[in-house]
């Protein structure tokens, strides 16, 4: 799909990737415009179901991206969160939801370089998967176009 | 039976506990649930292979909060289930006392959380044949047969919470489901409606299912929805060691965390 | 009384297809019996009791649409959903207590307010019923002033016979011009008795005791509490009712455009009554228990006259932890006042 164009969510958390993606506008590194950030305190904070809104609401691929382990600015927020993605990733694992879709990263303050290269390749990767028809169709759902009948 | 209406009527009569849960011949059904209050009751307490459903999911029940101490008929399931319970500190040691039954006539009364986490730990219990081979078919299939295979499934549910209800580990008040401010997750039975619901429950009950199997017993169109818990119980102990329902002290274990945790997917 | 012989079942079937019609009749799938679409005889279920789920979602389904609103800066526009495209649908092989439901439905959506969504599906509603020649220890249509070959609610009655052919008895206006869509199936039959047919239901309990001992049992607190004690309060034996109608009414969307719905909703549920002041009128099961049992056996016989229960046992047989109704109104029927 030549003019395919995704669609991708990244949820970051303020002290590391927020920094860090900021630290790429200043650099002035080019990467692809396709993202719509959301700034989160800590990857401890991200609860599971609200990945899963970003997909309802049209998004074609996710990142979710803190600070590395023993960085966090909340001492272990984001070990909780490894633990809470570790059993998510195996429920959509097992429910049939497109695990490549979904890029986790730790990306810290001065990794203005890894956001780029995150971000690209995450674009590259589900502009070959194309747009997320399987969740776009059951997102469709909720217009109760047809009456359900048994 | 025998000994356990034996146990149960000198439970009562002592006024050690104020209430025997356990089971009693059913109507439709084999057997199921009953609640003795007085002794000469306690002669329709029956125990066989009909009785499997977790009398845990009563302990946390809104009348028995001032009913007072408790006995519950406890298979194997509901004695993790227990555990589950205590170590969210939902019953106070010793208000709870749990009737082991293990399918024989013996009836062992556990009293203290150490006891019963003794009992659990000498009598192993694996998922039953059925689940298993069911379990096995959808981590054979692939990424698009397992979602075909859920939306299939769950397109006839019509959000009767069965599952939920008859689940020992959920009993908060207000579900996630009931709160609108955020609605999280749709109240609506449409397809996607669904699928979160299931999404959702799977997550709040990951490390806290105990594969008893109550939800899927109770679902009224026989959705096999604790194949998801069970998946999920299955690799949390692979990913982090942790056995739900073997200790009422050790931390949950999306609450704790090792620096050593291992996984494979994080750039 | 017509006779349809078992031959002619199929060539209805494609009658009724040609005309335009969809079918709806009990498959199975997944294991259990449920009412689906169908589109030739041979799809339909033969020789079974009764279905899980009802068919009341055909005239009430589980989910349907209001409204579209859609925000914008000139103000907000409502779109009301479109009904009067519905097809016309043909409901096979409902037994005589789910065909009797419609009648408590068609109460309860015709009361007060005339709900457009339930009426226009019931007038495009056709029903064939089938009498029971079977029954099983949930059923209890006689104990609530039905019996197995009860025509009430029907547009078609079909009793089997012996032979396997049809006795069918054209109730209705509606079943007339099924008929004259295939006038040649139906043939005229010497009064067969269709009681030969069909099954025994026992009497459980006495619906004149059931409706005036629980309408005077509001305050026995004793009796709900020692009912109630097991009832999960799941909503499974409101949604497999073919009598049940509670629904609840939700927006999703965003502030910019959503839609509005209605949903089943059930009375055992913890939260149904709860205020927004956040007190609710009924926290325990108890209390829920018995206004389960008084709507069905006082409130509606009292100000819909009709009795909203019709003894199909469908709620027994989904109930996880067997909240049998029949033993419950028995006990109640029971009580000395």
């Amino acid at each position: 799909m030549e003019n395919f164009e995704p669609k991708i969510v990244a949820f970051v958390c303020n002290w590391c990737t927020y920094a860090g993606a900021d630290l790429t506008g200043t650099s002035r590194i080019k990467y692809a415009p396709n993202v719509k950030i959301i700034r989160f305190p800590c990857t401890g904070r991200i609860d599971f179901m609200i990945l899963m809104k970003a997909f309802v609401n049209g998004a074609d691929g996710i990142i979710v991206s803190g600070c590395h382990p023993n960085d966090c600015h909340y001492t272990s927020g984001n070990f909780h969160a490894r633990r809470r993605w570790m059993v998510f990733r195996n429920l959509l694992d097992i429910m049939g939801v497109d695990l490549e879709r979904i890029t986790f990263s730790w990306v810290s303050a001065a990794e203005g370089a890894k956001w780029a290269e995150i971000v690209n390749s995450t674009v590259d990767k589900i502009k070959k998967l194309g747009p997320y028809e399987n969740y776009k169709k059951l997102a469709d759902s909720q217009q109760l176009k047809e009456v359900i009948h048994g | 039976m025998d000994n356990l209406i034996k146990k149960a009527k000198e439970l009562l009569e002592n006024n050690l506990v104020q209430v025997v849960i356990g089971y009693e011949k059913g109507n439709t059904q084999k057997s199921r649930p009953v609640f003795i209050f007085k002794a000469e009751n306690a002669d329709k307490l029956i125990y066989d292979e009909s009785c499997h459903y977790n009398l845990a999911s009563y302990i946390t029940r809104q009348e028995m909060r001032h009913t007072g101490k408790m006995a519950v008929v406890a298979n194997i399931h509901a004695l993790k289930a227990m555990l589950v319970l205590a170590n969210e500190h939902q019953f106070i040691e010793g208000n709870v006392i749990a009737l082991a039954v293990d399918g024989s006539s013996d009836v062992t009364e556990l009293k203290t959380f150490s006891e019963i986490e003794e009992y659990i730990a000498s009598h192993p219990v694996e998922l039953k044949e059925k689940e298993k081979v069911l379990l096995e078919k959808i981590k054979a299939l692939s990424k698009e047969e397992r979602w075909e295979f859920w939306q299939n499934e769950l397109a006839r549910c019509f959000k009767c919470y069965a599952c939920r209800a008859a689940c020992p580990m959920c009993y908060c008040h207000q579900c996630t489901v009931d709160c609108n401010k955020p609605q999280w997750i749709t109240v609506a039975p449409h397809q996607l409606g669904n699928y979160e619901w299931q999404m959702m429950r799977a997550m709040h009950l990951a490390g806290r299912c105990v594969d008893c199997g109550a939800c899927a017993e109770a679902c009224p169109l026989d959705i096999p929805i604790n194949m998801l818990t069970y998946y999920l119980s299955e690799s949390i102990e692979s990913n982090f060691g942790f056995k739900t329902g073997t200790s009422a002290t050790k931390l949950y274990v999306l609450s704790d965390y090792k620096l050593e945790d291992k996984e494979n997917f994080i750039r | 009384m017509k006779l349809l012989k078992k031959e002619a079942l199929p060539i209805l079937f494609e009658k009724i297809n040609s005309a335009g019609k969809v079918i709806y009749a009990p498959v199975e799938n997944h294991g259990q019996l449920v009412y689906q679409r169908v589109s030739a005889y041979d799809e339909v279920k033969k020789d079974y009791i009764q279905t899980v789920q009802s068919a009341k979602y055909v005239v009430f389904p589980k989910i349907e649409k209001l409204l579209d609103y859609q925000n914008s800066k000139d103000g907000t526009s409502l779109s009301e959903a479109v009904i009067d495209e519905l097809p016309e649908i043909v409901l096979f092989g409902v037994r005589p207590c789910d065909a009797a439901g419609f009648d408590v439905l068609k109460a309860v959506f015709t009361w007060d307010f005339n709900d457009k969504f339930y009426i226009e599906r019931a007038k495009k509603l056709t029903i064939i019923g089938l009498s029971c020649s079977k029954c099983d220890n949930e059923c209890f249509c006689t104990s609530v002033g039905l019996n197995p070959g009860s025509t009430k609610g029907s547009d078609i009655l079909l009793t089997k016979n012996n032979e396997g052919d049809y006795l069918a008895e054209i109730v209705t206006d509606k079943g007339q011009a099924m008929v004259s869509l295939c006038t040649d199936l139906f043939s005229d039959h010497k009064d067969d008795n269709k009681e030969n047919y069909l099954t025994k239901v026992p009497v459980k309990f006495e619906k004149d005791a059931a409706i005036e001992k629980s309408t005077k049992s509001f305050e026995n607190e004793q009796i709900w509490f020692d009912q109630a004690m097991r009832c999960l309060g799941c909503g499974a034996c409101t949604y497999v009712c073919p009598t049940c109608s509670c629904f609840d009414i939700q927006d999703e969307g965003t502030s910019s455009k959503g839609i509005r719905y209605r949903c089943w909703d059930s009375c055992g549920l913890s939260q149904f009554t709860i205020h927004t002041s956040g007190h609710n009128p009924r926290e325990e099961q108890s209390q829920r228990w018995r206004q389960r049992i008084l709507h069905k056996y006082s409130y509606q016989p009292e100000r819909l006259q009709v009795l909203g229960c019709v003894g199909c046992g469908r709620c027994s047989r989904s109930c996880p932890v067997d909240m049998n109704i029949a033993e419950h109104v028995e006990t109640i029927a029971e009580i000395e006042l």
